[in-house]
């Protein structure tokens, strides 16, 4: 069974991404005390937690979160992770869903001091490094594209920033899709980033209200947007998108129309429609 | 029904496995088509969880758990590849 000793696709492109896989730190349940809790859009908390014994975690790792009710019923759900390295200190940015089990409590309920379980760091897919890191893969030299719908920005404001902290030289752009200004998460620290020696370039698209002045309509992204946003196929970028699933699935599909190597398009789906 | 994709498959799996199997690359028996578990479709319910092949849809994996005991399930995959060190 020679073919079994190595995994390969007819295009090659799953034993291109499975060498590029990253160690990450081991996962393990903890116990995460809120050390700041405050809003980040009208529908959206940032937690900070603390995390006794948490192993640091790559730029767009998640975590689970786990709460049990007094009768010991228990939901889990999955949160991206918006801050990167070695500190026990982990920055949450969680968006309320209307029907949610779980994240109207964390958005609207959660208070300095809480504790919280928490299982992680956990995914080892959908992660970016520095170039100059020891764990860097062969990817690394190649330039970096981002697209966000919504909350999907979390993980990639971590790539973001671990990008700035580390003043790598890889050229990264964010595309950014958000309701109305309001909504934009990490609006401020964007802007640092933008402005921080790191190349980086920032793409906003409102899709319901634009700030005033704005020299385009409020409108969902297109295909047509999208090509003239992103980091073009021919300069072989890895793509990292994320934020709702049917986002994320339109985003691919066009990426893929425009000519770039699906294998090349990291996804992470927040479910939803 | 809203479904998700492989990287949420990381902290039930977690549980199981000493390493991240959502960089495992997987085969799948119905098309052939060689993928990182953490690219394939992922549908979740309170019964269980079920794991289809991006390309093809056919059932990879299934993932039942129920008080102190786990029911894991690849009777859609041939093989996996998974990373040394």
């Amino acid at each position: 069974m020679s073919d079994a000793s190595s995994l390969t696709s007819e295009t090659g492109q799953a034993s291109a991404l499975g060498a590029a896989a990253t160690r990450v730190p081991r996962a393990g349940w903890h116990v995460g005390t809120v050390v700041a809790a405050h809003r980040e859009t009208p529908n959206a908390a940032r937690i900070d937690l603390d995390v006794e014994g948490w192993p640091g975690n790559a730029a767009g790792q998640h975590l689970d979160v786990r709460l049990t009710a007094p009768d010991g019923y228990t939901a889990t759900r999955s949160y991206s992770i918006a801050s990167s390295g070695p500190a026990t200190r982990v920055v949450l940015a969680i968006d309320k869903l209307p029907d949610g089990e779980v994240s109207p409590f964390l958005v609207d309920e959660v208070r300095m001091g809480d504790m919280l379980e928490v299982h992680g760091p956990l995914g080892a897919f959908f992660v970016w490094r520095p170039a100059a890191g020891s764990n860097a893969g062969p990817d690394a030299a190649r330039p970096v594209q981002l697209v966000a719908g919504g909350s999907g920005v979390v993980p990639l404001f971590a790539m973001a920033r671990a990008h700035a902290d580390a003043d790598d030289p890889t050229p990264f752009r964010l595309l950014y899709s958000a309701r109305t200004p309001a909504d934009v998460y990490f609006a401020d620290e964007l802007q640092e980033l933008a402005a921080a020696s790191a190349p980086f370039r920032l793409d906003l698209v409102y899709t319901r209200r634009t700030p005033d002045g704005w020299p385009t309509q409020a409108r969902r992204i297109t295909r047509e947007a999208l090509a003239a946003a992103v980091i073009p196929a021919d300069q072989r970028p890895i793509v990292y998108v994320c934020g709702s699933t049917g986002f994320v699935e339109r985003v691919a599909s066009w990426l893929i129309e425009l000519g770039h190597d699906p294998g090349s398009i990291r996804t992470e789906r927040f479910g939803g429609l | 029904m809203q479904h998700f994709d492989g990287n949420v498959l990381a902290g039930p799996l977690a549980e199981f496995f000493s390493f991240d199997v959502t960089t495992a690359t997987a085969r799948c028996n119905g098309c052939g088509a060689v993928a990182e578990l953490a690219r394939a479709m992922v549908y979740m319910s309170p019964a269980g969880t079920v794991v289809r092949c991006a390309t093809c849809d056919h059932v990879l994996a299934t993932l039942v758990e129920s008080g102190d005991r786990a029911w894991i399930g690849f009777s859609g995959v041939s093989a996996i590849e998974v990373r040394r060190g």
